[in-house]
């Protein structure tokens, strides 16, 4: 799992069978510091809780549709959860 | 698998069902020399590892989900052993 910024929400009007009421974010991925790390991307939403501003964190690949129920459905990312609160220790030669 | 440093901890309240009561871990990916990378991932503990303790990690799916013995358990980096020694 990576961690990841939520920035915005996606309404679909049409979706495959299996994904009616599920809810699609925009997320930000980001590094360990929390500073944005490539592109942005779509993600289901399996908490059903998060929102814009929320720091989450998020699996990508057969494990992302294995978060939702039902599960086989066509999804390639999803929010696992909700960050509360990262504590880190980096390594000296990663400061 | 795959090398790694524990580098943080996650704390989380809201989260997917499976992940209730189970101990997140940022986990920083190591060479064999000892060098960490930028990259990372969040690993589920089996071990009762801690922050600075170099471990070794199962980033596939299948394998994680016969570690929790559930084979429906959205889940895919695990970690499964505290490194004591590299050597070479």
């Amino acid at each position: 799992m990576l961690l990841g910024k939520v920035i915005g929400t996606v309404t679909p009007c049409i979706v495959y069978q299996g994904l009616e009421g599920v809810p699609f974010l925009v997320i930000q991925p980001v590094d360990k510091n929390k500073n944005p790390k490539g592109s942005p991307l779509i993600a289901a939403d399996s908490t059903r809780m998060a929102g814009p501003g929320e720091l989450i964190y998020y699996e990508g690949g057969r494990e992302a549709a294995l978060a939702l129920d039902p599960w086989f459905v066509p999804v390639d990312h999803t929010i696992i959860g909700i960050v509360d609160g990262v504590q880190l220790e980096l390594p000296e030669n990663d400061q | 698998m795959i090398l790694g440093k524990v580098i943080g901890t996650i704390y989380s309240t809201i989260n997917h069902p499976f992940y209730d009561a189970k101990k997140l871990l940022v986990v920083s990916k190591m060479d064999p020399t000892g060098k960490t990378s930028e990259d990372y991932l969040i690993a589920v503990d089996s071990v009762d590892a801690g922050i600075g303790e170099t471990v070794l990690v199962i980033d596939e799916g299948n394998s994680a989900r016969q570690i929790v013995n559930d084979t429906s358990a959205p889940i895919r980096s695990i970690i499964i052993g505290i490194v004591d020694d590299i050597q070479g």
